[in-house]
């Protein structure tokens, strides 16, 4: 039978089913296959909060959305065009999040009378009707894998297991993509277990065979590689990347890596991946709690280390008070926030945006620091990077704001060229700056920064701590004069640093739009992609974004104040906003959203176009 | 000079140090009278023992009056936040295995806000000494009563009494089996000076409470061990290898105790192989737990001395052995060959 070929820009799959079912696996296989092939991809994965949640039920259901296409892209994707559903609970958990219209390839055998009434399905929505405004594709995954394995040797229960290589197989041939790494990457995973690496293998190719065969599948898809800039890519996650950056960091300053952590989601991938790379000196601490955690990166930055903590929301509250006296001992720390939805414990597998003002303000006194926040997951190698920079150059505390969707997202990476990376190359003190000693407050002019004597140093020995200390001496001091004076000081140190970042860069392609668009962190991707609708019919928008939030860059308010309007969408209720309106008195407009989710491009497509409109 | 395992990376001073070498130029602020003062002088002049180069020494403190000791020494200190101090110096620690790290606390610092961290660096063993000194009260907030202060402490917080029982520490430090258990007293300067030596000389994390007379809000409350006519009766002198007798001419002993534990009796009431021997090497730490509650009722009985002191690797040489593992294995990493590990593809 020969099949009809039908050329496609971008496909937004996501694959469903129970958390035991696999589909994260299924999912960074597509991926990867994909980027070999050589398109553009961005990827969401979406796990239960539970560890094991109980099976087939709608809590335990666990998803991998994949964006690819034959030019750049900027998200995971609005809405998939095609769902692959393992189970009941997986149509009824995704289901509201399809188009009409869209593929939906559900497993027939999972669809059982028990199944069906686990998740309140009176009935079977393959047969009843309901689901005739999609494209549904009735495929027995589970007994055709079965099938497949007969005489492989395996018990059906083991053989069934195999059955979301069944629909990676079928996927694979649906949108042509290479198959080899999938095969070999089998038999390395499986690589003490044979017979499981042949029987996963069997059922892939079982199940690209059956798209050839069936005539369920008429059609297949075929999308172009990607013209994206050359050079080596990876696929890499945020938090992946945030760790690569910290230890690029610690390579390119010469300063050993210290991170004092305790597990929290959705941060604790930082430090499991961190523990894997004790070949560069990295030494990872899973402490008591999270106060003893920051306390030892800060313990180990005395000591000359580079000390960073890495935690959620909950994590950074705890962390506050140790935060405040690095503030006050001028020390380097990174602290990795990787944002969660909250208060309190909240959605911990959900994202937000939400701690911006405790980055800001969540400390006692007057307690300035840097905060830098990544745009997408690649981006977090550099604001890793960035954050060590200013950390070691200012001798502070430097927050740098990741979030959920950033950690676990994935993207493909241009890899840098290592020799160009940035110098962090740090100088210690090693003699008295003063004819009367040491002063180990006695600062640079130019950065405000002040020496950093480590243990260890003849001569330098010194006393520091939380303590109001005097200009330049650092002896305890309850002086007025003084403690005004210090105070002023630690805040020119920091708003100083705008003179080091980059101005706000504004992309604006026609240069007489009215209307700004403006974000930080994570809501990159989607404001882009929505931009470039706006301007694909014909709308006219400016962008730019934050990557520094304090100091602002040093153009800030001058970009704000050049627009009619500047709309500003958050996952929060508004925080950045707020800061901008007190310090600049533009009238902000806010657009806000706490579902635990990123936006949508189209979403926020409306939203500008709006704006524009109300001109 | 040491040749302390336990500071064989820390360099050596040139020249022989003398007291005078470690006080610094701040002025001393304690309340004249206070038991900090003869706890500082007994530091400051036994370091010179040490020989270690001065630079590579660390205080670390929290918050409190004792923590207040960093900025008396003439070497690098971190005064930090209340209970912090061993999370700190765990930190410092771990990551420099050629500086000798001291932990100054104090009974509320230690042993209530900051339990939690105290009770971790015990069990896990890093290489630091952790003294804590025991005044029974909160002196810096001005008197409150303490984890340590007896029931029923009448206080400016407590005007009808105090409820809660109190910590014993010893009895703490050894349920969470650190290696190196000890008590001294300010008062005492020898004895202090010789449970520091050997503190200084373990390797992991040696815990030495120190008895501390706070005049001002606490006066006296260690007054049976100091007052000549009742010390005697009251002090048992903890010394490895030897039996534990005390009181005039050594007319009491402890023993075994029928129901378990160990009691006080009169050495001439029992055989002298029931005399129970000291054995501060023990590593089941029962026995020493055993000793840690004679002094309940209060300062009927109270051991002084080393209770406990096993030889455990320390987190930090194992952190470090793991570290050097890792690169003998597979050669100091390369940041290159790191960012293209997994899939990678070539575009153009
Ligand atoms: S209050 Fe007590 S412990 Fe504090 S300095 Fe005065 S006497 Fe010493």
């Amino acid at each position: 039978m020969t099949k009809q070929v039908q050329q496609l820009d971008r496909v937004i799959i996501r694959f469903a089913g129970d958390s035991g079912d696999g589909m994260q696996l299924t999912g960074d296989r597509f991926t990867a296959e994909t980027a070999e092939f050589g398109n553009d991809i961005s990827t969401l994965p979406n796990f239960p909060a539970e560890i094991r949640a109980p099976a087939g039920t709608l809590p335990g259901v666990s998803s991998f959305q994949l964006h690819f296409a034959d030019h750049d892209i900027l998200t995971p994707g609005d809405a998939p065009n095609v769902l692959v559903a393992m189970n009941p609970a997986a149509l009824k958990a995704n289901l509201a999040d399809l188009p009409r219209g869209a593929d939906i390839i559900a497993n027939t055998d999972e669809f059982t009378k028990r199944n069906l009434q686990k998740v309140g399905y009176a009935d079977n929505p393959l047969e009843d009707g309901s689901l005739d405004e999609w494209r549904l594709h009735k495929v027995p995954l589970t007994s055709m894998t079965v099938q497949a394995l007969e005489g492989s040797g395996l018990s059906k229960k083991d053989a069934e297991r195999a059955k979301n290589m069944f629909a990676l197989g079928l996927l694979s041939w649906l949108y042509h993509r290479p198959t080899e790494a999938t095969i070999k990457f089998l038999e390395q995973k499986f690589a003490k277990k044979p017979d499981i690496a042949k029987a996963n293998i069997a059922a892939f190719q079982a199940g690209w065979n059956f798209g050839e065969t069936t005539e369920s599948f008429s059609v297949s898809y075929e999308i172009k590689p990607a013209k994206l800039e050359s050079g080596v890519y990876r696929n890499i996650s945020g938090n992946v990347a945030l760790a690569y950056g910290l230890i690029a960091a610690s390579k390119q300053s010469g300063l050993p890596l210290f991170l004092g952590s305790y597990p929290i989601t959705p941060a604790s991938d930082i430090l499991h991946e961190l523990s894997k790379h004790k070949r560069f000196g990295v030494r990872t601490f899973q402490a008591e709690d999270e106060i003893a955690g920051v306390g030892a990166a800060l313990g180990a930055s005395f000591g000359g280390a580079l000390g960073v903590t890495t935690t959620s929301g909950p994590g950074v509250a705890l962390k506050a008070e140790t935060v405040g006296l690095a503030v006050a001992t001028e020390l380097p720390l990174i602290i990795v926030d990787v944002q969660r939805a909250g208060p309190s414990t909240g959605m911990p597998t959900k994202t937000e945006q939400t701690d911006l003002l405790m980055a800001m303000f969540g400390r006692n006194g007057e307690s300035p620091l840097p905060i830098v926040a990544p745009a997408s997951p690649s981006d977090c190698f550099d604001a890793a990077i960035e954050a060590a920079r200013l950390a070691t150059k200012y001798r502070t505390p430097v927050m740098l704001l990741s979030d959920g969707y950033l950690a676990n997202g994935s993207e493909p990476w241009r890899l840098p060229n290592v020799a160009d990376l940035p110098d962090l190359r740090v100088e210690f003190a090693t003699e008295t700056n003063d004819e009367s000693g040491f002063q180990p407050f006695k600062r640079d002019p130019e950065t405000l920064a002040r020496p950093w004597a480590v243990p260890g140093t003849e001569g330098l020995e010194h006393r520091i701590g939380g303590l109001e200390k005097s200009d330049g001496a650092g002896n305890i001091s309850y002086d007025p004069a003084n403690h005004d004076l210090m105070v002023r000081l630690r805040q020119a140190k920091i708003d100083g640093i705008a003179k080091d970042i980059p101005p706000l860069a504004v992309d604006d392609p026609t240069g007489d739009a009215r209307v700004l668009v403006l974000g930080w962190g994570s809501t990159y991707g989607p404001i882009a992609a929505a931009v470039r609708r706006v301007r694909a019919a014909g709308g006219k928008v400016a962008q730019a974004h934050l990557r520094h939030l304090n100091p602002l860059p040093a153009n800030t308010g001058e970009v704000l104040k050049a627009y009619d309007r500047v709309l500003l969408p958050e996952i929060n209720l508004g925080q950045l906003s707020l800061l901008l309106r007190a310090r600049f008195l533009v009238d902000i407009i806010g657009y806000n959203k706490v579902r635990g989710l990123p936006f949508k491009a189209e979403e926020l497509a409306g939203v500008i176009q709006e704006v524009i409109d109300s001109e | 000079m040491s040749e302390f395992k336990a500071l064989s990376l820390v360099p050596k001073a040139e020249a022989k140090q003398t007291l005078k070498d470690f006080k610094s130029d701040q002025e001393v602020r304690w309340c004249p009278g206070c038991g900090d003062y003869a706890i500082l002088a007994a530091v400051q002049s036994f370091l010179p023992e040490l020989g270690l180069r001065r630079e590579n020494i660390v205080f670390v403190s929290g918050i409190g009056c004792s923590s207040r000791f960093p900025y008396y020494m003439n070497t690098y200190g971190f005064h930090s936040i209340h209970g912090r101090a061993p999370a700190i110096a765990t930190g410092l620690a771990a990551s420099r295995p050629d500086l000798s790290v001291w932990v100054v606390t104090g009974d509320g610092d230690a042993l209530s806000i900051g339990g939690n961290h105290l009770i971790h660096a015990l069990r896990r063993n890093v290489n630091l000494n952790i003294l804590l000194f025991n005044n029974r009260i909160y002196g810096l907030t001005k008197g409150q009563y303490s984890p340590t202060s007896e029931i029923g402490k009448i206080t400016k917080s407590t005007p009808m009494g105090s409820l809660d029982k109190p910590f014993n520490p010893i009895s703490l430090a050894v349920g969470a089996e650190a290696t190196f258990v000890a008590r001294t007293i300010d008062s005492d300067r020898k004895h202090l000076q010789s449970v520091l030596r050997e503190a200084a000389a373990h390797q992991g994390t040696s815990l030495v409470e120190i008895y501390q007379n706070c005049n001002i809000f606490n006066d006296n409350a260690f007054e049976p061990l100091k007052d000549p006519d009742t010390r005697g009766e009251v002090t048992v002198p903890l010394v490895h290898g030897q039996p534990i007798v005390f009181g005039a001419e050594g007319s009491k002993a402890v023993r075994r105790a029928p129901g378990g534990g160990v009691e006080v009796v009169p050495t001439a009431s029992i055989a002298p192989e029931e005399i129970l021997v000291h054995d501060a090497r023990n590593p089941d730490p029962s026995l020493a737990f055993a000793l840690s509650r004679l002094d309940e009722p209060a300062f009927e009985h109270v051991p002084i001395g080393i209770f406990r002191q096993i030889e455990r690797p320390s987190y930090d040489s194992l952190m470090a052995a793991q570290l050097d593992e890792a690169v003998a294995a597979k050669g100091e990493g390369d940041l290159g060959e790191l960012l293209m590990s997994g899939d990678t593809w070539r575009i153009g």
